[in-house]
């Protein structure tokens, strides 16, 4: 370049405008996949809500102790079907055990199976949407062509028939089977997400350098894909949460003795006109949980998305 | 006194975003004549996008503008916006940078142009079409007739601005607002397109407004410049007066910047540029590579103290993709030598393979015939474990700085991202090995723990040229890397580059679609047409004794910063375009 230029262009290029180290107002930011969303997370009232009610929902799960002591399987038929009252606050159900523990009770099984379908199908849409984006090719097509036929079959077909099968099925067949069929939509965007990736340039960059695919997938690929798919898993848990819900009111989820938010609207149904607060309260629980979950969900995707980034 | 056909009064616009309000344009005033050019010039952020925008009211929703647009004597921004929806395309019309884009990719070409000449109940039906064909064949599309039923993708990229173009003068506007029209066009057929604005606008007597960031073309087109920097107009006047006597120091530096051809006889020009390593390659043309016998020595570091071997040499290369097992072959009888700390600059303009040759050295794209050697080594036959061991002799800088850095990394991550890769060093050496170059391409250690995102364009590339030179490598390949910066920052990564070239004396393959900037930093130049060797030669011959036709084409159709060098060379370009024909 020298000789073309006149002296005056040479010593102030226009560009140089970082501050030196000493600059102390502005901390410096990261902007690693969490660090980034973290921050734009803070500010969204949205998702405070959602995570206001994730906690007040998990808390239940985990330990519903805190929020009642009274024994759900303490059952006296002598108070059957009583309506709302200061000693049992949702009443009593058919059995006359007292609904309001029976509920809090409920979370756990109801949150355990969208949790256990939520990481389930996120290690397998991760893992198969990053090698068929990254390899394409023969690789890519017999992967997105096994999506696409699982695709086909719908998930209550597929786990009707399945369930029905089974002799017992607790959280874990019911959780087995979801997932089973359930992985297709998330590894298609896993895919797409890798895909558009994949052909940047820091990434051809990384090959010319040596680079081996793993290496390049781990450093470069995940980080920069990822966000998209932690965003659906969360409204997939919510999904997942209603799924359960409709299985067990099929009859073809969770059995009793076991407590749950779909056996006690299965429960419910014949009693609909009679007592409806016994419907009334677990679709309550059950649909501020989705909610809860299906907000979280729209809230990360929007933080995780690097086209939101200013 | 003529009345102003398009005035701009003191447009102030700011945008509304999360962080507060942004003023992007700070009062700025000027007047486009009837018949009249005025380029709008500024880097990226000057605001001259903005500006002009205003008079067609297609500003996102979270812009607030103050201020008076006047199309003859009618304010613009008072009108209602049924009112401005007629205005445009009737009375203001414009040409987009990307053609490609402009144009709606699944509508025939007749389609587009009979609805632009309906929805101003210009034509209709039969007539439309007729005119349509006028259209065409006015914008110099041949056969028109029988074309205007393709679609756009049929189209080649200048074709497809002639017809935007086309579309634009349909109602015949007042005024034609062409914003970059020849961004992103090749050279000749920037000429091209240029030579048709300006035809069109002398039988129609449109006014135009031209953004640019390119003073070349300027100087070929403008009647009057405005010259804008940070949202404010720094200095207006007539063409010549601005080009040849700018008064205000940025207009001075962005003149500055503008890399020049040198005609032969210039006297920057030095007798015979020498590559660093002293070693000329004594067969000029490069086309016989001397001495190839001691290749294969399979030591480069022992075999260096005699007779080194070419840092990159290609043999009667092949290069093809394939597509659903087609293969398509883009690149033919490549036969070329770049000595150690040598720089070649191989040139072409879009479709001529130069970015495929860079992507087959840097081992992306399998060779399909002959023998690319990397320091006397085949490189696509070596076994894999030599292939990445060799890898790091070639360093790589890209021509988008944004998407060529993870923007997931802090810059020392990405910097010392090569050594992660081989295995060298441990945490404190690969740091130290970041300051000193990020020293070496003159930023603050400070921003080692910054990320991309943070820093400007041009420091964003300084930044990849650093991650290039890691591993000391003895052949960079450099790939476009100025054509996405704004002039200033080019000159100043240009001149960093060749600081850098001349301390590290690495070997370099410089592609470029710039001819200037290819003079300006090569030692040799291949110039490249459909995948084949055009001409090769020092930059000497190649760019002021140019022997091949194209390579002629390709000199006479750069447009340099001076409107009356500019005319002489235009009409140069054309008797040498009358002569081929």
């Amino acid at each position: 370049m020298s000789e073309t230029h006149r002296p005056e262009a040479r010593g102030e290029p226009i560009d140089s405008t970082i501050t030196p180290a000493g600059e102390s107002t502005k901390k410096v930011e990261e902007a690693s996949l969490l660090a980034d969303a973290w921050r734009s997370l803070r500010k969204n009232p949205w998702f405070i809500i959602s995570a206001v009610l994730l906690v007040l929902f998990l808390g239940m799960a985990i330990f519903p102790q805190l929020f009642t002591n009274t024994d759900p399987r303490e059952c006296l038929l002598g108070r059957s079907r009583q309506s709302p009252s200061a000693e049992h606050w949702f009443g009593t159900d058919v059995q006359g055990c007292d609904y309001y523990s029976r509920v809090i009770h409920g979370a756990r099984n109801s949150i355990a199976v969208g949790f256990i379908v939520a990481i389930g199908t996120f290690i397998i849409a991760v893992v198969l949407g990053l090698v068929a984006g990254y390899f394409g090719s023969w690789v890519d097509a017999v992967i997105s062509r096994i999506t696409d036929m699982v695709f086909a079959v719908p998930y209550i077909l597929g786990a009707l028939v399945f369930l029905n099968v089974l002799e017992s099925r607790g959280v874990r067949e019911v959780a087995f089977v979801l997932i089973i069929f359930m992985w297709p939509t998330m590894t298609r965007l896993m895919r797409g997400s890798v895909i558009s990736v994949v052909n940047s340039e820091f990434v051809l960059a990384a090959r010319a350098l040596g680079a081996g695919p793993i290496t390049i997938m781990r450093r470069h690929i995940l980080p920069n894909s990822l966000g998209p798919v932690i965003g659906y898993a969360t409204v997939f848990t919510g999904i997942i949460i209603g799924a359960e819900a409709t299985l067990t009111f099929l009859g073809v989820g969770l059995q009793l003795p076991a407590i749950s938010w779909g056996l006690q609207l299965s429960d419910a149904q014949p009693f609909l006109q009679t007592v409806p607060h016994l419907l009334l309260f677990p679709v309550i629980f059950v649909g501020l949980t989705v909610f809860a979950f299906m907000t979280m969900g729209d809230a990360i995707r929007d933080a995780l998305d690097p086209k939101s980034k200013k | 006194m003529r009345e102003p056909v398009l005035s701009y009064k003191d447009i102030r616009v700011s945008f509304a975003t999360e962080f507060g309000d942004v003023d992007a344009v700070k009062g700025v005033s000027f007047d486009v004549m009837p018949g009249e050019v005025v380029a709008v010039v500024g880097e990226s952020g000057s605001g001259k996008s903005v500006t002009s925008s205003t008079a067609m009211g297609l500003l996102p929703e979270n812009a607030t503008v103050h201020g008076e647009v006047l199309l003859e004597g009618r304010s613009v921004l008072n009108m209602s916006t049924a009112e401005r929806r007629r205005l445009r395309g009737a009375d203001i019309s414009m040409v987009f940078q990307e053609p490609m884009t402009a144009l709606n990719p699944v509508l025939r070409v007749s389609d587009q142009l009979i609805e632009a000449l309906q929805v101003h109940d210009v034509a209709f039906g039969a007539e439309a079409l007729e005119r349509s064909i006028e259209l065409l064949e006015r914008v110099g599309i041949p056969d028109a007739r029988t074309r205007i039923r393709q679609y756009p993708h049929q189209f080649s990229g200048g074709q497809r601005q002639r017809i935007v173009i086309a579309m634009a003068i349909a109602c015949g506007p007042k005024v034609i607002i062409a914003d970059e029209p020849t961004t992103a066009l090749d050279v000749t057929v920037q000429a091209e397109i240029l030579d048709l604005l300006r035809e069109l606008k002398e039988e129609l007597n449109t006014g135009i407004l031209l953004i640019t960031h390119n003073m070349g073309v300027v100087a070929d087109m403008a009647d009057r410049v405005v010259v804008m920097l940070n949202g404010e107009v720094v200095e207006t006047g007539p063409v010549t007066k601005i080009l040849s006597h700018p008064e205000h120091p940025y207009t001075r530096r962005l003149l500055a910047a503008m890399p020049l051809l040198r005609a032969a006889g210039d006297p920057s020009l030095e007798p015979e540029r020498v590559s660093v390593t002293e070693r000329a390659d004594a067969s000029a043309d490069g086309l016989a590579p001397n001495g190839t016998t001691n290749g294969f020595s399979g030591d480069g570091a022992a075999g260096a103290a005699s007779v080194a071997p070419p840092a990159l040499q290609a043999k009667d290369v092949a290069l093809e993709y394939k597509f659903r097992r087609r293969a398509t072959r883009v690149v033919h009888d490549l036969n070329f030598t770049v000595q150690p700390g040598e720089i070649m600059g191989l040139v072409g303009e879009s479709g001529s393979g130069k970015s495929t040759v860079a992507k087959a050295v840097l081992g992306l794209l399998d060779v399909a015939e002959g023998e690319l050697r990397v320091r006397g080594m085949n490189m696509p036959a070596l076994p894999s474990k030599e292939r990445k061991t060799l890898k790091r002799e070639i360093g790589v800088v890209f021509q988008d700085p944004a998407a060529s850095l993870d923007p997931r990394f802090p810059i020392g991550d990405i910097i010392t991202e090569p050594m992660v890769v081989h295995k060298e060093g441990d945490k404190n050496s690969r740091m130290a090995r970041a300051r000193e170059l990020l020293d070496a391409v003159r930023l603050p250690s400070s921003v080692l723990n910054r990320y991309p995102h943070e820093l400007s364009g041009g420091q964003r590339q300084r930044i990849s040229i650093a991650r290039a030179l890691t591993l000391n490598p003895t052949l960079l390949i450099a790939d476009e890397p100025t054509s996405a910066l704004d002039v200033s920052v080019q000159a100043a990564v240009l001149d960093l580059f060749s600081e850098l070239q001349q301390h590290y004396g690495f070997a370099c393959l410089f592609v470029s679609h710039d001819l200037a900037v290819v003079d300006a930093l090569a030692h040799k130049v291949m110039v490249m047409q459909n995948g084949r060797t055009v001409e090769q030669g020092t930059t000497d011959q190649v760019l002021r004794h140019a022997k091949e036709s194209y390579t002629q084409q390709l000199l006479a159709a750069a447009p340099v910063p001076d409107p009356e060098v500019q005319a002489r060379r235009r009409t140069e370009r054309q008797r040498l375009l009358a002569a081929l024909a």
